[in-house]
């Protein structure tokens, strides 16, 4: 009988969570990816409120229309970052020699992605109601934002990772990212409008089922076609 | 270089001759309409370019997933080709559709289901030229090309589906009607016959310019290839 010298390949979860430690590290010692989003999103809130007026007769109808624009724009910011750091010193080379299967490298990009999303947004949504005076932290709007961070980022970082490779890299993200993440952004407004106004839940669960459908659709797809975007 | 194949030429005969015949039947022969006036007549290429545009749409996507899986560049002429003369036609539907609407909704535009479904996967054609232009590599772009119609050709029909959820003035001509659409009409005999014709007409038109174009694509990498051979 003879032993294999090999040391066993690392099992799925196991990858994936290094490179969300490694990413989370990284972040905890540079901060440069968290601090740029979160700046970036008091500012879109900053001028949101000159430009759209936001007294308490305009707030009800806007809040989520803002809270989703601010969530993407700075999630596009944070997306671009974490996937240009990879390309810059060629750290996606280093990370596709690891015998690990290609799509724990998507699973571990997307999970430090949306941790770094989830923690922009856990600071925007009580800084939003403090300036704002309205309350956010009802359980149906949490759940919409964690379904619609989950889709955003799920297709995001996708994308990102093409878009770093094209001669245009950062501009390329938000044009490609957008239409293609439409219906996530729209139907989380959706929902997030019908919880923030007190509808009935048979009112917003028509968006909440199909905010539910394209988190499944896109996370099966961007996992199946991840390897394309990175083979050399 | 191979000559123009016969059945090619034959086709673009048949295109002339089918929008002239098809020209004459939506402004002649087909009954004015009781409410909307002549300006109803636009219906007929409305629907028939929307038609060409949803099968390039549709063919695109299937190009992408023939291309991922056999990896041969025959697949990305033919998706690219695909791609170009849908968003040729739907430029056209939605141009169409606004002269329509002016006299009939009394606006050019609106942000009902079909309109903002048409204006993203316009935007999605005009994102996917965008990043083929940011690519050198003709295997790379190629096989991002791919993903990112796969990644449309999924998330339009969820925009589609978000939208309805806010409403609709559209009016459905084939199919049941929803009950706030405005516009709407019933067809009598000429009237279906011009509509089944310009259908076929601009399918017609559509296969020919189809054609040339993935033609066109396999010529542009003949004189690459001279141009990678003369700089060697």
């Amino acid at each position: 009988m003879t032993e294999s010298t090999r040391p066993p390949a690392p099992s799925f979860s196991k990858a994936v969570l290094a490179i969300v430690r490694k990413d989370l590290s990284a972040e905890l010692r540079s901060r440069e990816l968290l601090s740029a989003m979160l700046v970036f999103a008091l500012l879109v809130i900053l001028i949101f409120n000159f430009a759209l007026e936001l007294d308490v007769k305009v707030r009800e109808t806007v809040t989520a229309g803002v809270l989703w624009t601010t969530f993407a724009f700075a999630g596009t910011l944070g997306l671009n970052r974490s996937m240009s750091v990879e390309k810059d010193r060629g750290c996606l080379d280093g990370l596709l020699l690891a015998p690990v299967d290609r799509s724990a490298i998507y699973f571990g990009k997307a999970l430090s992605n949306l941790i770094f999303m989830l923690i922009v947004e856990a600071f925007t949504l009580p800084v939003y109601s403090l300036l704002y005076n309205v309350n956010l932290f009802q359980p149906g709007l949490l759940l919409v934002v964690l379904l619609g961070s989950i889709g955003y980022i799920a297709v995001g970082t996708l994308l990102a990772t093409m878009a770093v490779q094209t001669r245009t890299r950062d501009v390329m993200l938000p044009i490609l990212l957008f239409p293609i993440v439409l219906p996530v952004l729209l139907a989380s407004v959706k929902a997030s409008a019908g919880f923030l106004n007190g509808l009935d839940f048979a009112e917003i669960s028509g968006a909440l089922n199909l905010l539910i459908a394209y988190d499944l659709i896109f996370i099966a797809v961007p996992l199946m076609l991840f390897e394309y975007v990175v083979e050399e | 270089m191979p000559s123009k194949p016969l059945t090619l030429k034959f086709l673009d005969l048949a295109s002339i001759l089918a929008m002239v015949i098809s020209t004459y039947l939506a402004l002649v022969f087909a009954p004015q309409e009781v409410v909307m006036g002549n300006a109803q007549r636009i219906f007929y290429f409305h629907i028939g370019t929307a038609w060409v545009a949803m099968l390039g749409f549709i063919l695109a996507a299937l190009g992408g997933i023939i291309y991922l899986i056999t990896k041969d560049l025959k697949w990305d002429r033919f998706e690219l080709a695909a791609v170009e003369v849908s968003a040729l036609f739907f430029l056209i539907t939605i141009c169409l559709g606004a002269i329509w609407a002016r006299p009939v909704w009394n606006t050019w535009w609106t942000w009902d289901v079909r309109l903002t479904t048409a204006a993203v996967t316009e935007l999605v054609f005009i994102a996917y030229l965008m990043l083929r232009q940011g690519l050198e590599d003709p295997e790379k772009r190629a096989r991002f090309g791919a993903v990112y119609t796969l990644l449309g050709g999924l998330s339009v029909p969820v925009t589609f589906m978000v939208i309805r959820l806010f409403r609709t003035i559209h009016p459905v001509v084939v199919g049941s009607p929803s009950a706030e659409a405005q516009g709407g009409f019933n067809m009598d005999d000429r009237m279906v016959a011009t509509f089944l014709f310009a259908l076929v007409a601009f399918t017609i038109v559509f296969i020919d310019l189809f054609w040339h174009r993935v033609r066109l694509g396999a010529l542009e990498e003949k004189v690459e290839q001279q141009k990678l051979k003369a700089s060697l």
